[in-house]
């Protein structure tokens, strides 16, 4: 064993297990994509609460937007490595198990749906209010506002929103990983932090950074073909 | 027919009341080309968003066909809605759809099924003259092209009232005619009430019948675009006006300080003539009977108008006091208005 520590021990592909590498990334792959999943749902349901209830009179819709608007401001403020910890009772309570990529799930998709939610709400709020009130006078209702203008209007943002979340949900994978849930962080934190193989770490590393350049090459293909303004 | 009867409208800014629309009466019948005209500001935009329910009235009452929009509220506003077309200053399209799913847009929210939909929507963009560009994105198209297509989307619902809130205002003088143009042919062929909101006299010369002249909340003149063409009584209106006549010349568009400098002798005198008179030989009748007089020709105008041809020439007499008011009233009993601009 030498080499553990030099320039070289990041090259020691001998000492990858090919299997393990493979399931934990198939493992961070899913806890991303599912993830991902939910939080474009409640983060859209949540921007849309919050966007409807923004400017109405009525205390009911000032309440809902006040609480809502907490709520989200509270989770987008705790770290994520604290919020892990935070929910692993309500993790236990939900999927019945506090270690493994199930039980990252509800913390990560705690932790990224308001973040997405405040962006959504900002997407909403950009859509040109002329063409809400151009609907609004063909005598649309509110939900007819909502799937016939704001969410097709907003959509290239969304799905650049929803690229720059799905990227920092990744990372958050990562620092799952690292107290048990399984996927590419945690081989790494396992093999290459506590049995000092680098070459793991660097492996680990190249497949995570190929996995954020797909996202993002996706998602902007994503934005490109649905946005129409500019031809 | 749409009547607004002592309709006002007031808000509340953090430096008190602002009262956007003051006791307004207006009365248009079914079939009109209504105009209102007025400066940014004076309340124009506000009345069409009642008209629409968009906003309601703080006292008044809006009818249309005996219909109270104030009192609509939840579906019958929104079914209300659907009888009112609307265009707008900057179209107001969605980019997200093509040509044909925006014209089809209303018909969806009326729920109207897919198939008759697509052959509605195909109907209007041939009316508008937008055939072969059906599945263009809003982006593709020119300015004049994407008002043809709010037209066609706000004919979509067969509405009975179109309004167009400054429609022509963002567009250049050609394609602002080409708009005009289909305006006053979809009044013809639907016979379908249009209100025309602007600040642009020549789209009011062009299209309407009547129109009422808007100014701080309050309409200070309403009638016939002839009649108010011929003898507008206020300020505003003469502003209006003026602006109109002067837009046509040109190359002259001189204030009437400017005017009086080059033109320093006698009288200015600006007449108005319209249809009849405006084949007479007036002004050679006049310069005929007036040897004495010296008549030079500053500056004219003609306006084609729905109820005819409206002239404005702007005149110069020199010469004898009493002959210049004998000259003019002989121009009166030819049933010409006179206005003296300026007199020594």
């Amino acid at each position: 064993m030498s080499n553990t520590t030099g320039l070289k021990s990041y090259f020691q592909f001998h000492n990858v297990d090919w299997s393990a590498m493979m399931s934990a990334t198939w493992e961070t792959i899913w806890m991303t994509l599912l993830s991902m999943v939910a939080v474009v749902i409640f983060g859209i349901i949540l921007g849309l609460i919050l966007y409807e209830t923004r400017s109405k009179s009525g205390w009911g819709f000032k309440v809902i937007n006040w609480v809502v608007g907490l709520l989200v401001n509270i989770f987008r403020s705790i770290p994520y490595i604290i919020l892990i910890i935070l929910l692993l009772p309500v993790s236990k309570t939900l999927v019945g198990t506090i270690i493994g990529p199930k039980a990252a799930l509800p913390s990560l998709i705690v932790s990224a749906a308001p973040f997405y939610a405040r962006m959504v709400e900002s997407y909403f709020r950009e859509v040109d209010s002329g063409v809400i009130e151009a609907v609004e006078s063909m005598g649309a209702t509110t939900w007819g506002v909502i799937t016939k203008v704001l969410l097709p209007e907003s959509k290239p943002a969304l799905i650049a929103g929803a690229t720059v979340t799905t990227i920092s949900l990744i990372g958050y994978t990562a620092m799952a990983g690292a107290i048990g849930a399984g996927g590419l962080g945690n081989l790494v934190y396992q093999e290459g932090f506590q049995a000092y193989n680098n070459t793991v770490t660097l492996v680990g590393t190249v497949i995570i950074c190929l996995f954020v350049f797909v996202v993002q090459f996706v998602g902007d293909r994503f934005v490109k073909w649905t946005d129409k303004r500019t031809l | 027919m749409i009547r607004f009867k002592d309709v006002s409208k007031q808000y509340s800014t953090k430096d008190g009341g602002l009262t956007a629309v003051n006791d307004v009466n207006i009365e248009i019948n079914d079939g009109e080309i209504f105009g209102i005209v007025g400066y940014s500001g004076a309340g124009k935009s506000t009345l069409v968003r009642m008209l629409d329910g968009l906003e309601a009235p703080s006292t008044g009452e809006i009818d249309i066909d005996g219909t109270d929009i104030a009192k609509l509220n939840g579906s019958a506003l929104r079914k209300q809605r659907q009888k009112i077309g609307m265009i707008f200053q900057h179209f107001n399209l969605l980019w997200s759809r093509t040509v044909i799913d925006n014209v089809a847009l209303p018909l969806e929210i009326a729920k109207v099924p897919k198939a008759k939909r697509v052959q509605r929507a195909e109907e209007l963009i041939k009316l508008v003259g937008l055939e072969g560009r059906e599945h263009s994105y809003p982006s593709e198209l020119s300015g004049g092209q994407k008002q043809r297509v709010g037209i066609a989307r706000a004919l979509a619902n067969e509405p009975t009232i179109l309004i167009s809130d400054e429609a022509t205002s963002a567009l250049d003088p050609d394609t602002t005619n080409e708009v005009l143009e289909l305006l006053l042919k979809i009044n013809k062929e639907m016979n379908l009430t249009i209100l025309l909101i602007t600040h642009e006299m020549h789209a009011i010369a062009k299209t309407c019948d009547k129109v009422a002249v808007m100014d701080s909340g309050r309409v200070v003149e309403s009638g016939t675009v002839f009649e108010v063409f011929r003898h507008p009584q206020q300020q505003v209106t003469k502003n209006f006006v003026s602006e109109e006549f002067t837009t046509q010349k040109g190359d002259t568009t001189m204030t009437l300080e400017e005017l009086v400098k080059k033109y320093p002798e006698g009288q200015l005198i600006r007449l108005v003539f319209h249809g009849p008179q405006a084949e007479l030989p007036i002004v050679s009748d006049v310069i005929k009977r007036y040897p004495d007089l010296t008549i030079s020709i500053i500056s004219g105008a003609i306006h084609q108008t729905q109820e005819g041809a409206l002239g404005s020439l702007d005149l110069q007499f020199v010469g004898d006091e009493t002959k210049i008011n004998d000259a003019l009233e002989y121009l009166k009993k030819m049933r010409v208005g006179t206005e003296v601009i300026h007199h020594e």
